[in-house]
């Protein structure tokens, strides 16, 4: 099972014929990945990767029944790319690129609803479902199979976890980058209702950071309802400073939300283990998933 | 709102820069001159009548720190400028004042505007509290701030406008404010603004509006269709930050000794946390972001050895969309280069970690395989 990727979904390229898109494309179809198009403007009809090329999404789409895109282009142009594969009628959008204006992906973001389509990104990682497919930039090496599932605003960190939970011999299902920007698609609540109705995932790593209120809103609107899994909780910048901030604006909209203090007690309340080093997340989990394991499977 | 070094760095703007969009865009402002001295500043005072001398720095609390007076006469004004000018506000230094024509108040209103990143939308915000105390009618009385999320394709309707206006109870001015509402829109939307705000909105007492004062942040990733606005950066005082930015850089001054390289905000952030956590104290957040070039972290560790704070460097490099050859390359060019002498801790993996690996090997850097354990080290190193 796992979530959202798996071996059979089909992927789509945007920017394939790029140096991130080529060299992760690669990477990708190392990792078994079924990637069937790309998309290059212009350099529609010819092949890269031995990956046929389109020029356009709705074209690469309907040859391939591509059910996924990852996008690579750069960030003037991300948003639209973001778009066309929406009203392409692609049903889970990974957008890996950095820096795109915030207008244009409140406007993508928007479109990408309308159209009913699942956004991850921008600014991500992407996500793998362990020994099955890989959409995005998560070096391949770190994976490993198992049933501990990743949901992650920071996309270095999601890697030392991965990576803390390969060696200590707990596997994954699906590792999911969310992103760092202030308008992302897929936020830790979908995410999370997603793992909680996984069967192959027994077990929640929730890496968060300051900024926002994604964490505290999943806290009060999943986990507060009863997640039937142990969750374990992580916030990065205990120790950043507040950024300089001018005017009120801000403030009148969020309160005191944000803080990691704010974060970690709004994971504490709604039950899920909150700890303080990435090698004592790996160890949670890792008690987590042997305690929820049936004692007779192995 | 807690913001964190991640989210991308806004440009910022002085009162002036920003009334100068106000008046393009329609908004009214005071009339208005910029000086530099106090001589210019009582020739102001002489065309203008009883003016208000504000001190230009990019940050709030300027009227708390002394740095808006009134004058009445030239000889007043001149003596209030030589108070402001040269004043240091929240490690600004004021070497401009804006000399604006003293309006007669009665009423203030905030108007603003900012994104909602839970909401992940613009969000427009009128109070008829407007003025200092905004932020603590916010938390006390969150009634009096009325909000509008308008659709982000086709913008505020007139009546979603009005509605806005009735709702914060400010409807005897609807006439008057529901344009300056519509134009702060459009205006915020042409400039990619990510807060943009006119505290106080102004009613006079011949009954007319004007921004009395006006915030402008501009969202860096869109910095590229704006080349022709200047942000006040280069006021910035601290000469790191500045050289940051033109580094292009993601930098942040912190008061340790420790010198922080990493890939990705949330790695960075937990270095810190970790550098904390074994006993040191960071010098700064350095994030060289995804996919960075040898020529990033040579100029990022170009950076830090030009700080006299920093006596030992940290590393710690995850890749992803960064290539530890990559990164392996800038380590080994930059400290050749600069003769680095400073200790210096790498923690190196992810991907081409093995051949960035074997090159630090051979240049003779041992790299660390946990953040931990290379935390741990350089903090040693540096307490030693």
């Amino acid at each position: 099972m796992s979530i959202l990727i798996s071996r059979q979904s089909r992927v789509l390229v945007q920017g394939l014929t790029g140096r991130e898109g080529s060299f992760h494309t690669e990477a990708m179809k190392a990792y078994g990945t079924r990637v069937v198009a790309g998309v290059s403007p212009g350099k529609g009809g010819t092949t890269h990767l031995d990956i046929p090329v389109y020029d356009t999404v709705k074209e690469a789409q309907l040859s391939s029944g591509a059910d996924v895109s990852g996008i690579f282009v750069p960030a003037p142009f991300a948003a639209d790319a973001i778009m066309e594969a929406a009203a392409a009628g692609i049903g889970l959008i990974v957008c890996i690129t950095e820096g795109i204006p915030l207008y244009d992906m409140v406007r993508a973001r928007a479109f990408v609803e309308a159209a009913g389509a699942r956004l991850i990104g921008p600014n991500c990682p992407g996500l793998v479902t362990a020994g099955e497919a890989k959409v995005g930039i998560i070096p391949n090496h770190i994976n490993r199979p198992g049933s501990v599932g990743i949901v992650s605003r920071s996309g270095t960190l999601t890697y030392e976890v991965i990576q803390g939970l390969s060696q200590a011999g707990v596997g994954q299902s699906t590792s999911v980058g969310i992103g760092g920007d202030p308008i992302l698609g897929l936020s830790f609540k979908e995410v999370l209702s997603l793992f909680k109705t996984d069967v192959k995932t027994r077990a929640v790593i929730m890496i968060g950071e300051i900024g926002g209120s994604d964490e505290e809103l999943a806290a009060e609107e999943v986990l507060q309802a009863g997640f039937g899994k142990p969750v374990i909780g992580f916030i990065s910048g205990r120790t950043a400073p507040p950024g300089k901030r001018m005017g009120h604006a801000g403030a009148i909209i969020s309160g005191n939300k944000g803080t990691a203090a704010s974060k970690v007690e709004a994971l504490k309340r709604a039950g899920a283990q909150v700890c303080d080093t990435i090698e004592e997340v790996v160890a949670a989990a890792a008690n987590a998933v042997s305690e929820a394991a049936p004692s007779t499977s192995r | 709102m807690a913001t964190s070094p991640c989210d991308s760095d806004p440009m910022k703007f002085l009162e002036h820069q920003v009334k100068e969009r106000f008046r393009a865009a329609g908004i009214p402002v005071p009339d208005g001159r910029l000086a530099r001295t106090a001589d210019e500043v009582a020739l102001a005072a002489g065309a203008l009548g009883s003016i208000a001398v504000k001190a230009q720095v990019p940050v709030g609390g300027r009227g708390k720190a002394g740095g808006i007076k009134l004058a009445t006469s030239p000889a007043e004004a001149k003596r209030v400028a030589a108070e402001i000018l040269g004043m240091t506000i929240k490690g600004y230094t004021v070497r401009e004042v804006l000399c604006e024509t003293a309006q007669e108040i009665s009423r203030e209103v905030y108007l603003g505007l900012t994104l909602d990143r839970d909401a992940r939308k613009p969000v427009l915000i009128l109070s008829a509290q407007g003025g200092m105390e905004i932020e603590e009618v916010a938390e006390t009385r969150p009634e009096a701030i009325s909000r509008l999320y308008p659709d982000p394709w086709r913008g505020p309707l007139g009546f979603e406008i009005r509605d806005l206006i009735f709702r914060a109870g400010l409807g005897p001015l609807q006439a008057q404010l529901a344009p300056i509402v519509g134009k702060l829109y459009s205006l915020a939307r042409s400039l990619d603004a990510i807060t943009i705000e006119i505290n106080p909105l102004a009613l006079t007492r011949d009954g007319g509006l004007v921004a009395a004062d006006g915030k402008l942040e501009i969202d860096d990733n869109a910095a590229y269709r704006h080349k022709d606005l200047h942000s006040a950066e280069e006021m910035d005082e601290d000469p790191l930050e500045a050289e940051a930015k033109r580094r292009k850089l993601t930098y942040v001054r912190l008061d340790g000794s420790i010198g922080v390289i990493g890939n990705g905000a949330g790695l960075v952030m937990n270095t810190l946390d970790l550098v904390q956590r074994e006993g040191g104290r960071a010098a700064n957040f350095l994030d060289i972001g995804g996919g960075a070039k040898a020529e990033v972290v040579h100029s990022a560790l170009e950076l830090l050895a030009g700080d006299p704070h920093v006596k030992g460097i940290l590393i710690n490099i995850f890749g992803g969309i960064t290539r530890g050859d990559e990164v392996a390359k800038g380590i080994i060019d930059a400290r050749r280069d600069l003769d680095l002498k400073l200790p210096l801790v790498v923690r190196m993996t992810g991907t081409r970690e093995e051949e960035g690996r074997q090159m630090l090997a051979e240049a003779g850097i041992a790299p660390e395989v946990t953040a931990t354990a290379a935390a741990r080290k350089i903090v040693s190193l540096v307490n030693r």
